[in-house]
């Protein structure tokens, strides 16, 4: 066979194995050695424009004559995002929350960058998309989607809320009442929830709770009507809502135990000031409010803004208490 | 196979590379360009891409007539507008063309390469221009062959000058189809093209420039893939382009004097026309080969030669293989992968038509949300969120109330108090609730219906199903 396909004539490395095999010196064609060529200038190019050499024992490293650095081109980056952004800032630094929820482009631009900001800072509490969390003592934090608010569903009492923080309160009963007046107004207030106010008031089985409620402290923060005051947060006992638990071992521990109350048993009802904490700015807490508002419970502001409400309305549920 | 064998297959191979002549664009080929049946078919197909040079230019109601608005993601033609929800009809479309490319080919081979490719017809043009510029193929390849000197180098540059202005040209009516062609003349004279439409016009006049400058025959031969898919699209039913051996050989010239050697000569003359005249540089004597984009310009070489030499035409003509090998030619319905692909087309063409006619003139998507995928309201009713999403094809825009078809008993809708103005030519989206009582709530799962319907003209409506979610009842 070697006879047949000898390629006798052009230049070999003159290395021969296995008897007859042989490498040709043959040129690789000219536009692969310019490439190479083109490779390597680039590397020394890159080397003295980039960043390249590390300095292990300075803690430093050669800067590159290009000045080109990773944070410097994702600085660059963000002012390109924040220049389409700016028409919007810079409206939404001077309006009030319910201003920027009247405003239909603005409170869609909101919409957006307040999904972020939720998940950022209020989700860890109130759970994605405002849902609530739950741990083993109830739920943790309040479900801001539906219409029961302890201190106003209002876009500007929202804004409150989120400047100022709130932090919820209720003595602990364990020495004030029995563990059979408890017993009796807990089922009382469950049957409130369940069957109404009106016809838990005409149920005999309760009756003993309606006059524990309505001779002790209750009514001084939840009202004679048991409905709340939204001033001190008291929560609404008459409706479908928990803001703890719902249960009646649940509704128990928080009338024995209290809220806020000191006692180790208590129920914990905190939200931190978010102006104090001095994470967000401004702009950035009125996003959240009107994300909030829209979450599905912002309830509309008659008085002030009745063009806001309407604007709002898509978003708005009508308070429905 | 025993060791002999094999040898001889191999010398045989061997021997048949050694006269296999391989073009690999080493020499530029200079093509003779004379009058015929084929000639004149070339140029009137040809003919058909002047369209993409004014087609940008005609109107339809004051805008462009066709426009392929890639920045707003939109296609206009006259009246119809096609935005991105309906590109399906795009692959119903390129499907359509690659049918019609198949069948075409399958009846009479590579049709489009010969007559109508853009590469093809872009080097006649530039070919064209170099016969007008350096004169006729023989004194191409003289002045090809001489030395610099100012005659040469004046040709030369008028020759590229005039290749560079039928490249920018084709540039510039490229880029035009893609956006108004008038604000895009008026932004190129300012030099005011945004860095895409930059890019897209040099790389156009740079490609067509070297393509079909000084690529020509070689993009055929070695770029272009529909070229190498060529041999499977064809079979012993497809005329193409063929050298009648028979007939032909033994080829050679005729001799004054020798009239006895006549008899047992074919009637190829070997004069080498039809070499000449090839754009590709191929011998179509050789049989049916890569070279060969089947333009027909070889038949009009030889037909003339015929004419002269008082033989019949023919010589080289379109033929199918069963034809030359003497087996009953077929007609076309007897051709089944013919009809296969024109099949499939009618299906494509069928589609596109329902495409067309039903485009509708708004549509709508629902998401409900899903988390949560409920909420339970002060008053013990359930509440959904759903996402709406629609879509306004009309050319104006519209407002549109919402309702519901199905879902809970005693439901409310709210969030489309008012009726909700939806852009036109893009997507609006807004969020709807719906409130039910529990006690009209039977399931998990209720199914719901919603419509978006216009206020400004009530046939302009669509509906999308979702479902009602509600804790277990």
């Amino acid at each position: 066979m070697s006879e047949k396909y000898d390629a006798s004539g052009v230049p070999t490395t003159g290395h021969v194995w296995d008897d007859d095999l042989g490498d040709f010196t043959n040129q690789p064609p000219k536009w692969w050695m310019l490439g190479l060529a083109a490779s390597a200038i680039w590397v020394v190019v890159y080397w003295i424009y980039y960043p390249s050499v590390p300095n292990a024992a300075g803690n430093s490293y050669f800067k590159g004559v290009g000045g080109w650095s990773a944070i410097k081109e994702m600085e660059e980056d963000k002012g390109t995002v924040d220049a389409v952004r700016k028409k919007y800032e810079d409206k939404i630094k001077g309006m009030t929350p319910a201003a920027i929820l009247a405003d239909s482009e603005l409170s869609e631009y909101v919409k957006r960058s307040g999904k972020v900001l939720f998940g950022d800072n209020c989700a860890a509490c109130h759970g994605t998309n405002g849902v609530g969390t739950k741990d083993k003592e109830g739920l943790f934090a309040p479900i801001l989607t539906d219409d029961d608010w302890l201190y106003g569903g209002k876009i500007d009492t929202i804004h409150e809320t989120v400047v100022g923080g709130r932090q919820g309160m209720m003595t602990a009963h364990k020495d004030s009442l029995s563990a059979q007046q408890i017993d009796d107004v807990a089922k009382y207030v469950l049957a409130m929830s369940e069957e109404g106010k009106e016809k838990a008031d005409t149920n005999a089985a309760v009756a003993a709770g309606k006059k524990v409620f309505e001779e002790s402290d209750c009514t001084g923060c939840h009202g004679p009507d048991a409905k709340g005051m939204q001033a001190m947060g008291s929560a609404n006992l008459t409706d479908k809502v928990w803001r703890f638990e719902g249960s009646l071992d649940g509704i128990k521990r928080t009338i024995t135990y209290g809220v806020n109350s000191g006692d180790p048993m208590a129920r914990i009802a905190v939200m931190p000031s978010f102006k104090e904490a001095g994470k967000l700015s401004e702009s950035e807490i009125k996003k959240l409010v009107v994300y909030v508002y829209k979450l599905g419970g912002g309830q509309p502001d008659e008085a002030a803004a009745p063009a806001a409400a309407a604007a709002a309305a898509p978003a708005a549920a009508p308070a429905a208490k | 196979m025993n060791q002999a064998v094999e040898d001889k297959v191999a010398a045989q191979i061997e021997h048949e590379f050694e006269s296999w002549s391989v073009n690999t664009g080493g020499k530029t080929i200079h093509a003779k360009r004379m009058p015929g049946r084929f000639r004149s078919y070339k140029y009137m197909t040809g003919a058909f891409w002047l369209i993409f040079f004014i087609g940008p230019y005609f109107r339809w109601h004051g805008k462009q007539m066709v426009l392929f608005d890639i920045s707003n993601r939109q296609f206009h033609f006259m009246d119809t507008t096609i935005l991105p929800q309906d590109i399906w009809m795009l692959s119903l479309v390129l499907l359509f063309l690659a049918m019609t490319l198949f069948a075409v080919t399958s009846v009479a081979s590579r049709v489009f390469c010969g007559y109508f490719c853009f590469q093809t017809v872009w080097t006649d043009l530039f070919t064209w221009i170099e016969e007008k510029v350096e004169g006729n193929f023989t004194q191409r390849r003289k002045l090809d062959a001489a030395p610099m000197n100012g005659e040469k180098v004046t040709k030369k540059i008028i020759k590229h000058a005039l290749w560079m202005l039928v490249a920018i040209l084709t540039g510039i009516s490229f880029s035009a189809w893609f956006v108004d062609a008038f604000e895009y003349w008026n932004n190129l004279l300012h030099f005011n093209l945004p860095p895409v439409g930059w890019t897209v016009l040099v790389a156009f006049v740079l490609g067509t420039y070297l393509l079909a400058g000084f690529l020509r025959e070689q993009t055929c031969m070695w770029l272009c893939p529909y070229a190498r898919i060529q041999a499977v699209m064809t079979d012993s039913q497809t005329i193409l382009p063929t050298y009648d051996v028979a007939r032909g050989e033994p080829r050679g010239k005729i001799k004054r004097g020798a009239e006895a050697n006549l008899a047992k000569q074919g009637d190829c003359i070997d004069c080498f026309q039809c070499v000449q005249v090839c754009p590709t540089g191929v011998d179509i004597r050789q049989g049916q080969q890569l070279g060969c984009i089947t333009c027909g310009l070889c038949l009009d070489a030889c037909d003339a030669i015929m004419d002269k030499v008082g033989r019949p035409r023919g010589l080289i003509r379109y033929a199918s293989l069963d034809e030359m090998n003497g087996k009953p030619v077929k007609k076309l319905y007897q051709h089944t992968r013919t009809m296969i692909y024109l099949g499939v087309i009618m299906i494509a063409l069928a589609g596109i038509v329902y495409g067309l006619t039903h485009l509708g003139a708004m549509t709508l998507r629902v998401l409900p949300d899903r988390q949560p995928m409920f909420v339970t309201l002060s008053d013990g009713s359930i509440r959904n969120r759903y996402e709406f999403k629609v879509l306004n094809k009309t050319p104006n825009d519209l407002h549109v109330e919402v309702s519901a078809i199905g879902g809970v008993e005693g439901q409310v809708i709210v969030g489309a108090e008012t009726p909700i103005l939806t852009h036109h030519g893009r997507g609006t989206s807004f969020t709807i609730f719906v409130k039910a009582p529990a006690k009209g709530i039977k399931a998990e799962e209720t199914p719901i219906e919603f419509k978006v319907q216009a206020v400004e003209d009530k046939n302009v409506t669509a509906q999308y199903a979702s479902k009602f979610m509600a804790p277990k009842p």
